[in-house]
C-alpha cells in the first residue's frame, strides 16, 4: 500500500516537473500494476516469515556500502533546474533543433524514445519479455501438473 | 462472487472505456503525452479489473494463457521486424526512413509500428504475469 501511495506521490512530483510521460508511467505501472502484483504476492506466500538461518554481517556491509556510494554519488548531480548541467548542454539541442524536421512528431519524447533510442527501446521490450518468461519459468505450473491437477478434479 | 452486483455493473461499464482509452494512449502517442509501454498497462489492467470481480478462471477463458505467450513474443518480434525491415531496405537496424516514401512518413510509420510491438508485449507480459501470481 505505501509503495502505491509513494508512485502515485512521485507521479504528481514528475507532473509538476513537466515530465508527463514518466508520471503516467509512474501511475500506471507503480501504483497500478505494482500494487497489485504485491497484494497477490501477499496472498501466494504464507502469513508468517521463516526463521532466518543467520544474519549475515557481509550482506549487511554491501548493503551498507552500495548505499553509502549512491549516496556519495548524489553530490555530483547538478543542481534541479541548473542550465549548465551536462544533459542541457550535449545533446538535448540537437534533439529540440532537429527532431521537429526529422522525425516531425509533436512528442519529442516519443521521437527519441523510439526513433533516436530505438536501441535503448528495444532492450527494454526485451527486459520486459525476459521478466515474463522468467516468471513463467519460476511460478507457472508446468503443462504436466496442470494436467494432473484436471485429471484428479475430473476423478473426485 | 455473484453477490458484487454493483462492482459487476460498473465494472461492465468501465472495461470497455478502459481498454478504450488504452487504444487512445497507443495511437495517440506521438502527440500527447503516452505510448505502447503505457498503453500497454492501461491494456492490461482493463482485463485485469475483469479478473478481479468475475474470477480468474472466466479471464482465463477471454484470454488463454498460451495465446499471451505467443502475443508477447509476437510484439518483440515486431518490434525487431521493423529493425530488420528498414535493413532490408537499404538503411541501418532501426532506422526508419526507409520505410516510407519520404523520411518523416518512414519515421511516423516506424514508431507507429514500433510502439505497437512495445505495446503488444507490456500487455501480454503483465496479464501473463498477473495469471501466474494469482492462483485461483
Amino acid at each position: 500500500m505505501m509503495t502505491g501511495i509513494f508512485s502515485l506521490v512521485s507521479a504528481s512530483l514528475f507532473v509538476t516537473m513537466g515530465a508527463v510521460d514518466v508520471a503516467f508511467t509512474e501511475a500506471a505501472v507503480g501504483a497500478g500494476i505494482a500494487t497489485l502484483l504485491f497484494l497477490s504476492t501477499l496472498a501466494l506466500t504464507s502469513s508468517e516469515e521463516s526463521p532466518a538461518v543467520r544474519h549475515s554481517l557481509v550482506s549487511f556491509f554491501v548493503v551498507f556500502l552500495t548505499g553509502a556510494i549512491l549516496i556519495y554519488g548524489t553530490i555530483d548531480i547538478p543542481q534541479f533546474g541548473d542550465g549548465s548541467a551536462p544533459v542541457h548542454q550535449h545533446i538535448a539541442e540537437r534533439y529540440i533543433k532537429t527532431s521537429p524536421i526529422e522525425i516531425g512528431v509533436p512528442n519529442m519524447v516519443t521521437s527519441v524514445l523510439a526513433s533516436y533510442r530505438g536501441y535503448d527501446t528495444l532492450g527494454e521490450v526485451t527486459v520486459i519479455f525476459t521478466a515474463g518468461v522468467a516468471v513463467l519459468i519460476l511460478l507457472g505450473r508446468g503443462r504436466r501438473e496442470e494436467s494432473a491437477r484436471q485429471d484428479s478434479a475430473n476423478v473426485a | 462472487m455473484g453477490h458484487h452486483l454493483v462492482l459487476q455493473v460498473i465494472a461492465k461499464l468501465l472495461i470497455p472505456l478502459i481498454l478504450l482509452f488504452a487504444l487512445y494512449v497507443q495511437f495517440h502517442g506521438d502527440f500527447g503525452p503516452g505510448g505502447g509501454f503505457q498503453a500497454g498497462v492501461i491494456f492490461a489492467s482493463g482485463f485485469i479489473l475483469y479478473a478481479l470481480i468475475y474470477g480468474i478462471e472466466n479471464l482465463r477463458k477471454v484470454v488463454p494463457l498460451d495465446f499471451l505467450r505467443i502475443l508477447s513474443s509476437l510484439g518483440l518480434m515486431l518490434y525487431i521486424g521493423t529493425g530488420v525491415a528498414g535493413l532490408l531496405l537499404g538503411g541501418n537496424f532501426l532506422d526508419y526512413n526507409v520505410l516510407g516514401s519520404n523520411p518523416v512518413a518512414g519515421q511516423h510509420l516506424g514508431i507507429l509500428l514500433i510502439e505497437l510491438g512495445v505495446g503488444i508485449t507490456v500487455a501480454s507480459v503483465m496479464l501473463q504475469m498477473f495469471y501466474v501470481f494469482a492462483r485461483p
